[in-house]
């Protein structure tokens, strides 16, 4: 029987700016996580993650991570993406600030 | 403090333009990653958890108002207003955007600065002792030794690919306050027998396999430092492993093949070394010598200070804490933390910066320190002087030098891609609770210190109190040691057992302290000597025969 696959998605880190970064269903780097393209197929994961680490002009450190879906859309599972995805927890600095500021 | 002379200028302007086409080419897709990757960790610029970071170089810890300025307008212009001091002395901005980078190493340049080998695997930033040249018990300002070596190993050739990074520290007292026995080479300046040279250990270091340096030449004579550190860098770089990062440091190195078997080594390169050396060298410390006259510091009546602290308490607590002696009796030593309640530990806003610059300015010599324990110094205020520097430090003027509450932090999970768990909040939740006791003056001294990884830059193996943030299971766990040692005596901390979940770190470290005062033989009994005499058993109880133990997992 083949082995549960975690649901998935691709983040890196935005090459000008550094902030974290989701790939979107449609090809866009998304600073929210809420935008990023759910993998559930090990195969599609894959070819997904090799597509985006060939976009090396606008990212950086292309990975896959572990997440869970909800109804408000993919969650971390570890929370070191949990820091990444909101920023420091010692500082308002980060995406929490940036999404107040888009807000 | 030391000038840049043409050379150095043109060789800072040339690496800066250099960076800015390297930039450019990343930027255009000419340079990939991987290649781009090296150019800037050799410029100082990592890639972090949320952002770049830019680590800026302060040899050994050195700053006048002028840099310190320069600093606060990088923090304003390009990052998010403030900078953060680390245990290796240098400054990081935490929020630079790749583009800026080049501005930002321009805007260095003009203050004599960069970010050369704060990266990679060369000779990292020569850091000292940050009371060099007021200290009352220095043989010497040790200061121009970390000069001379800062100039001999900045792209030195043969050294800029060793087997792992390498960090040197000098000190010239008994007192060791750079923590120099956790350095691949730690210098000590010494005197035998009406000659000056230095005493040389090495292999000590922290992170995953911590050790004390070793003494692998009692005296070295003035004269002979450099090609004695070539011989030992040249057969690190030999010799030291390159099949496994986590061996690969100069201490496993010496552990491996035995301190006799590298002393032999390194003292069989060693006349090979010498003789390349015509001198050059010497005459160059002359003329650093020179630049790093101590101030000539006027005769000034002290009676204000005394008064001051007669008068005013909340003066005299700050005074007992931070002001340390000066080698002239009219002068203090000023330390002013960066360890406010609930801050972020070496963390200083751009606004704080200019305010420690005008201080030094008008009251210091023009003098200011970076130390290891991630506050500023400084170093030659007149004792007169002290009440005005209080009163303007206002809410910066925590009295908490050497107190639980001035704890070392490194970044931990809030920012580094290589942490494994945070360390920042750790720090605040300890200092604000201690805060909130109001017993930390009573505690008197101790250290504590926190790593948010194992490769320690929170130097927690030596602290008093040292607590080590972990991934256990995708939990952060928090494993403690007690009796790690960071002076002259240096010893690596022993760990109590299983570690401590988040929210419950905090109380357990309370719960050391309160042993701590219940069981010490009078306030004379630090901390550090209490656990030395009593030893891990009541503390151990302490920690783990507690109704919530349930909470600890290994």
């Amino acid at each position: 029987m083949p082995r549960d696959f975690n649901p998935k998605v691709i983040t890196a880190n935005a090459l000008l700016e550094g902030d974290v970064v989701y790939l979107t269903i449609d090809d866009r780097w998304s600073r929210n996580l809420s935008d990023a393209e759910v993998l559930t197929d090990e195969a599609d994961a894959d070819l997904r993650l090799l597509q985006a680490q060939a976009r090396a002009s606008e990212v950086v450190g292309v990975y896959l991570t572990d997440v869970r879906t909800t109804s408000r859309g993919p969650e971390p599972i570890h929370f070191r993406e949990d820091f990444r995805r909101r920023g420091p927890s010692n500082l308002f600095h980060g995406k929490q600030a940036d999404t107040l500021r888009r807000a | 403090m030391y000038q840049y002379n043409d050379f150095d200028a043109d060789f800072i302007r040339e690496r800066n333009r250099q960076f800015r086409a390297q930039v450019e080419r990343r930027i255009d897709g000419s340079l990939t990653e991987d290649e781009f990757r090296p150019l800037r960790l050799m410029n100082g610029l990592y890639l972090q958890l949320h952002a770049y970071m830019l680590r800026v170089a302060i040899p050994y810890g050195s700053l006048d108002p002028a840099k310190l300025r320069q600093l606060a307008y990088l923090a304003e212009r390009w990052d998010k207003g403030y900078g953060h001091f680390t245990t290796r002395t240098n400054i990081q901005f935490n929020w630079p955007k790749l583009r800026d980078v080049p501005d930002m190493l321009d805007a260095l340049a003009e203050v004599e600065m960069h970010a050369i080998q704060t990266s990679g695997n060369t000779i990292r930033n020569v850091t000292s002792d940050h009371f060099a040249g007021a200290a009352a018990d220095e043989l010497e300002d040790p200061r121009p030794v970390a000069e001379l070596i800062r100039q001999w190993s900045t792209d030195h050739p043969e050294f800029q690919f060793l087997p792992r990074k390498f960090k040197i520290a000098v000190i010239a007292s008994e007192n060791d306050r750079a923590v120099m026995k956790s350095h691949d080479i730690g210098l000590r300046i010494v005197d035998r027998e009406g000659a000056r040279g230095f005493q040389v250990w090495v292999g000590g270091g922290m992170g995953r396999t911590p050790m004390v340096a070793k003494l692998l030449r009692d005296f070295l004579p003035r004269a002979e430092l450099l090609p004695y550190l070539e011989a030992v860098l040249a057969t690190y770089n030999l010799i030291g492993r390159r099949d496994n990062k986590y061996k690969a440091r100069i201490k496993i190195t010496v552990h491996e093949n035995g301190l006799d078997e590298i002393r032999a080594l390194v003292e069989a390169e060693f006349p090979r070394r010498r003789a390349a050396f015509a001198g050059v060298d010497q005459d160059w410390l002359a003329r650093i010598n020179a630049a790093f006259v101590t101030p000539r510091l006027a005769e000034r009546d002290a009676s204000p200070y005394y008064a001051a602290r007669r008068a005013d308490p909340v003066f005299r607590a700050w005074t007992d804490t931070n002001v340390t002696t000066h080698k002239h009796a009219d002068y203090g030593i000023v330390t002013i933390s960066l360890k406010a309640y609930g801050a972020t530990p070496g963390d200083a806003s751009a606004s704080q910066m200019r305010l420690v610059a005008d201080l030094a300015e008008r009251f210091g010599q023009k003098d200011i320190r970076v130390s290891h324990a991630q506050n500023l110094v400084l170093p030659h205020v007149a004792l007169a002087d002290v009440p005005a520097v209080h009163a303007a430090l206002r809410e910066a003027g925590t009295a908490n030098i050497g107190l639980a509450s001035d704890i070392i932090a490194c970044p931990g999970m809030d920012y580094c891609a290589l942490a494994t768990a945070r360390s920042i909040p750790v720090a605040q939740g300890i200092a604000l609770r201690l805060e909130e006791l109001k017993i930390e003056h009573e505690v008197g001294h101790l250290q504590i210190k926190i790593s948010g990884c194992i490769n320690a830059c929170g130097h927690h193996h030596v602290g008093h109190i040292g607590i080590l943030g972990l991934d256990r299971a995708g939990v952060e766990n928090y494993q403690i040691t007690l009796g790690g040692d960071p002076s002259a005596t240096t010893t690596i901390g022993t760990r109590t057992g299983p570690g401590f979940a988040y929210d419950e770190i905090v109380p357990a470290i309370e719960r050391l302290i309160l042993t701590y005062l219940d069981l010490r033989d009078g306030p004379e009994e630090t901390f550090l000597e209490a656990y030395n005499r009593l030893g891990m058993a009541p503390f151990k109880s302490a920690l783990y025969e507690h109704a919530d133990r349930a909470y600890a997992a290994e």
